[in-house]
């Protein structure tokens, strides 16, 4: 139980990497968990080839585990393609942030940030989003 | 000494009622449970489950219905259920009690059934922003529908209703309706409805109180209060889920039209013409919850038996204690009215960290509050924040209980730095 707030969560939490804004965003898009009131904004920048991303940062508020894992996200996402995010699934977020036996109500927590980020790059790229986050921008209420 | 004896009597053994109370007696993340949400709903003694189960097993049949000797047995435990429920809020006749499937489902009748044919351009509904939104979605949406203004009493700062400026909400349009609750069941705040009852009779506007978070706790009486509507459900009153009642004055339901329509609420059905059945049937179509009716009835005699005056100086007494209490963890901001003005309901937030998280961290010491928007989103608005954590209280509810919650946010000012 405890693992839920384990030392590396608290520290994004505290410490969150890549907060911020961008003020010119290749891509952005924000959206909130409205069960709770979770907030999470996210700003990309792209590499001249228009696929890399070259920055990412988020705005947000919320509880420890929606800002925490959107922290996360930004270092698993830095460097890699639009296409390589689109691909990467719930599991391996969840695997990544590395609590067991969340509950479901914490699990939308969890993937608000990478579900707005997602929305974010399909917007972005005029593309219909994948099939396991069909929906999404609803459920999370994306603008 | 005849004072002495009325406060002796008022003394409620909360350590004896739990004895009555079985989910009470558990474990939860190996530790004893404190259920600190009785505002979201209350937990049932036995003798309430006792009265459902022998009604189910002894009497059950469906009411107004059969002439063989079940359906009359549970025809008069029915009524009997609804003369419960009128005494309890000392209506002047049971007819005009009927029952629901709960407080929200009472408001939307009211909304609907009165507020439709009656509300126009020109019209304001006024509630309040303390209200739950069982009594603000139904109203602002019969507004939009009827061209009616809809407008909300502000509250001050301390999360009172803010009287003075009743005036200015009304000064253009011609007030019709004025719904608010009794006791916000996000901030505790006891409402002053024979004031706002008196103001919206001034203007021949009328009024309806959503008693959903007070009747379970303080003596009602809608004669006194001279209100024209009042709601509550009997899932907080230590009932069962899935009923509620709906108290009105007899000419205005008299004067409506049905809400739902099918079997049971008719007098007459023709091809050409329907006409409707006397009250309390015209607005009860369908096979009602009758089981949950008697379980109502059930948990009425159960508080009653305690004594609502004993409940509500017992809640008065905790949250006093809580407030205190919770003061003294650092970086905890409370909401809401001193003690005095307050029912048994608590909300707080801990400086830097989110409700959920502090929910979260409690519920691993088996402390259980409601981290949210409490159903109030104008209201947290109005407060600037997402969600507050919430603890209630009710009759079973001792000081121990309140000493864990203590202790458990001194634990999430520990995990959280």
């Amino acid at each position: 139980m405890e693992d839920l707030y384990r030392e590396v969560i608290l520290d994004h939490y505290k410490n969150p990497r890549g907060h911020g804004v961008i003020a010119d965003a290749d891509a952005s898009a924000e959206g909130m968990n409205p069960l709770c009131g979770d907030e999470v904004a996210i700003y990309v920048a792209f590499d001249e080839d228009g696929e890399t991303i070259h920055e990412v940062k988020f705005s947000g508020r919320g509880c420890a585990i929606s800002q925490a894992a959107t922290s996360m996200l930004m270092e698993m996402v830095e460097g890699r393609t639009a296409d390589e995010v689109s691909a990467l699934s719930k599991d391996e977020l969840l695997e990544e942030i590395g609590i067991p036996n969340m509950s479901p109500i914490r699990i939308k927590c969890a993937l608000l940030g990478l579900g707005v980020l997602k929305v974010a790059l399909h917007r972005a790229k005029g593309t219909a989003l994948p099939e396991e986050w069909a929906g999404l921008d609803e459920e999370f209420q994306v603008r | 000494m005849e004072n002495m004896a009325v406060g002796a009597d008022l003394k409620l053994d909360a350590h004896a009622v739990r004895a009555d109370f079985p989910i009470l007696a558990q474990e939860i993340n190996g530790k004893p449970l404190a259920y600190l949400d009785s505002a979201v709903t209350a937990q049932k003694p036995r003798q309430m489950l006792d009265a459902m189960t022998h009604f189910y097993e002894t009497s059950y049949g469906n009411v107004h219905r059969g002439v063989y000797a079940l359906a009359e047995r549970a025809t008069e435990a029915f009524e009997g259920a609804r003369e419960k429920v009128a005494r309890f809020i000392n209506a002047p006749s049971s007819r005009e009690v009927i029952f629901t499937r709960n407080a929200t489902e009472a408001l939307n009748l009211v909304a609907y059934a009165w507020g439709i044919p009656t509300l126009g351009p020109g019209d304001v509904v006024v509630v309040t922003e303390l209200e739950h939104h069982s009594n603000f979605v139904p109203w602002q949406y019969v507004a939009r529908r009827t061209g009616a203004d809809f407008r909300m009493l502000p509250l001050t700062d301390g999360g009172e209703l803010d009287l003075e400026a009743i005036d200015e909400v009304a000064a253009e349009g011609d007030v019709k309706v004025v719904a608010t609750n009794l006791v916000s069941n996000a901030l505790g705040t006891v409402n002053p409805v024979e004031r706002l009852t008196a103001w919206a009779h001034d203007r021949d506007a009328i009024m309806v109180v959503d008693a959903a978070q007070a009747a379970p706790h303080r003596a009602i009486d809608v004669q006194a209060i001279g209100c024209d509507f009042l709601a509550f459900s009997a899932h907080k009153l230590c009932g069962p889920s899935g009923v509620g009642a709906l108290w009105g004055r007899r000419e205005l339901l008299e004067a409506m039209e049905p809400f739902n329509l099918g079997g049971h609420m008719i007098r007459k059905v023709q091809f050409e013409e329907t006409t409707w059945g006397d009250l309390p049937h015209k607005f009860e179509a369908g096979t009602s919850p009758i089981a949950e009716a008697v379980g109502f009835g059930a948990a009425i005699d159960y508080v009653s038996g305690i004594g609502l005056d004993a409940i509500e100086q017992h809640e008065h007494e905790l949250v006093s204690y809580a407030l205190d209490r919770l003061g003294e963890v650092p970086g905890i901001l409370l909401y809401g009215p001193p003690p005095d003005r307050r029912a048994g309901i608590v909300s707080f937030n801990m400086d830097g960290v989110h409700p959920h998280d502090v929910a979260q961290v409690l519920d691993w010491e088996g402390v259980a509050i409601r981290a949210g928007h409490h159903c109030c989103q104008p209201l947290m608005q109005r407060l600037g924040v997402a969600a507050t954590n919430r603890a209630s209280f009710y009759l079973y509810t001792v000081p121990e209980e309140i000493d864990r919650l203590a202790e458990g946010l001194l634990r999430v000012r520990k995990v959280f730095g």
